[in-house]
């Protein structure tokens, strides 16, 4: 058998261009990273699950969140507060009161109920009527319904509410909905609560996905031996591992999406049941494509950052011996 | 092609594999390293592969000094050596084709180019019905002559060999050095550690013979 038989055998080794060459190298890695991933279905599985109920949990509690400040913010234009008139004020002078409030750039709207207006209503909705008949006078004072403007901050609603309680004519000032400024505030720190338990999960995830490359890699130590001894840099022993990382933070995001998508899907059901109880047209909110991307982008980065520090670490130490 | 001045290589122990040990190989030219084991045949390999650095002394290979070849060069210096095992070193994940495709993959071939390189390199072990098995089911002296296809697919000017017929029976292991030998007679240096005497003589070729890391005797049939 001659040696020189086939052109093949003596022909230089020639390269491609350089970038195709990464390219093919880094399709063939991730096809063959995908490829060790569906081999042992059941242990990927267990990780990609894992990964993705804990990104799902910062992300549905974000969603809720959401949700819920939609919903009142429904409630912020009934911010409205209720000045009650001393019962010496007559209906002309109640009238020019409203006349001079509504004339404030800060109001957006002034309503005034009149003594006779309040019993009449209370009338029909009490079903007091007949004791109320008894009554000699109208023990209701007039009253102002006034709603601020929208651009109005916490602090200039309280000062209105101050001003207008200070006027002559006016008994009490009653703030419906200070409850809703609470709300809002309890809110803000569920937020913050959100944020910082999103970090902690996220340091999570990457120790999950970190420790699970190192025992990938403990367990093809020798490939990665062998590969070293006839000539492979660290970039490319390493090149695998990042691929498998990519794949845990992209599948763990995408399961995330859909648990997140599937318990909205759940809730959609009470959620407008609720809602026509209350004759509310209230609808569950999902993920939009931005915060979706986001969860994903999240996800891949911290695969890729796990599995980039691992690698780096443990391909450096795993020498020919 | 190779050369070793004045190479000493101690480990942390304190015992000496290497002391002193200067030797060349010209290139062209199919040398063989014996002596017992613990001769410092394998760590004479090892320093030239740079899974080792002497102590003191200096490596040249190809014309490069090895104490200069940085630790990030070390890949790239390892691409233009052959190096066979004794115990093959091959990956048993993968079918025969994949393992004598990797050097290729590794310098970056192109998956086509590869192919027909790597069909050559079978075909010059006499292994090409054979790319789709797993080295798993093969022989012993199949599987080495895997590895020497993997050895020599990227065309190395130098080949290094440790006790590449270890595991294997007289006939085998003839068959292998033949295969060394048609190597060697299309210019590629050689170096193989062996302790198998007969074997080397029938070959006809220069023996360098280690005895406690020192050199102790070169044999040249041709003086």
């Amino acid at each position: 058998m001659g040696i020189t038989r086939n052109a093949d055998a003596v022909a230089p080794v020639r390269s491609s261009g350089a970038f195709s060459i990464w390219l093919t190298c880094h399709a063939s890695n991730a096809v063959g990273a995908l490829g060790r991933l569906s081999r042992q279905p059941f242990a990927s599985l267990m990780i990609v699950l894992v990964i993705s109920v804990t990104l799902a949990l910062p992300a549905a509690i974000n969603v809720i969140v959401k949700n819920v400040q939609s919903l009142s913010s429904n409630w912020d234009n009934a911010l409205d507060f209720t000045v009650y008139l001393k019962q010496d004020i007559s209906v002309s002078d109640a009238e020019g009161l409203l006349r001079l409030i509504r004339q404030r750039a800060d109001i957006e709207t002034v309503e005034l109920i009149t003594s006779d207006q309040a019993l009449a209503e209370f009338k029909e909705q009490s079903g007091f009527g007949a004791a109320l008949e008894q009554l000699g006078e109208n023990p209701l004072p007039h009253t102002l319904v006034v709603r601020p403007g929208p651009g109005n901050t916490g602090a200039s609603l309280i000062l209105l509410q101050e001003e207008i309680g200070n006027l002559p004519e006016a008994e009490l000032v009653q703030v419906d909905t200070e409850w809703v400024q609470r709300f809002h505030a309890i809110l803000d720190i569920v937020r913050q609560a959100i944020a910082i338990g999103a970090l902690l999960l996220g340091i999570a995830i990457v120790v999950i996905i970190g420790n699970t490359i190192r025992l990938d890699i403990e367990n093809r130590r020798e490939e990665i031996e062998v590969t070293k001894l006839i000539g492979a840099s660290n970039a490319f022993v390493r090149r695998p591992f990042l691929w498998t990382g990519f794949w845990y933070g992209l599948l763990g995001g995408g399961f995330a999406l859909l648990l997140v998508q599937y318990g909205l899907y759940l809730l959609q059901g009470p959620v407008s049941r609720l809602a026509g109880l209350y004759q509310g047209n209230i609808s569950v909110a999902s993920l939009n494509l931005t915060e979706s991307a986001t969860i994903l982008g999240i996800s891949v980065f911290l695969g890729l950052f796990a599995s980039w520090v691992t690698a780096a670490r443990h391909m450096r130490r795993i020498e020919p011996k | 092609m190779i050369r070793l001045d004045n190479v000493t290589k101690r480990f942390p122990g304190g015992q000496e594999a290497l002391s002193g040990l200067s030797l060349s190989v010209d290139k062209g030219e199919m040398v063989f390293v014996t002596g017992h084991s613990g001769a410092g045949k394998s760590t004479l390999l090892r320093l030239i592969a740079l899974i080792e650095r002497p102590t003191s002394g200096e490596v040249i290979v190809n014309s490069q000094n090895t104490r200069r070849v940085k630790r990030r060069k070390i890949p790239a210096y390892r691409r233009q050596i052959g190096m066979v095992f004794q115990d093959h070193k091959l990956l048993y994940d993968r079918p025969v084709f994949d393992n004598v495709a990797l050097p290729l993959i590794i310098a970056g071939v192109s998956r086509r180019d590869a192919g027909r390189r790597v069909r050559a390199a079978l075909d010059q072990v006499s292994l090409l019905h054979k790319e789709k098995q797993s080295p798993q089911t093969l022989s012993a002296g199949e599987q080495q002559r895997v590895g020497i296809a993997r050895a020599i697919v990227t065309r190395p000017k130098v080949l290094i060999a440790d006790e590449p017929t270890g595991n294997l029976d007289p006939d085998l292991s003839l068959e292998v050095m033949r295969i060394f030998r048609r190597f060697n007679e299309v210019g590629v240096t050689l170096l193989i550690a062996s302790h198998d005497i007969a074997l080397i003589d029938r070959l006809g070729c220069r023996r360098i013979a280690l005895e406690a890391g020192r050199l102790q005797e070169e044999v040249d049939p041709w003086e």
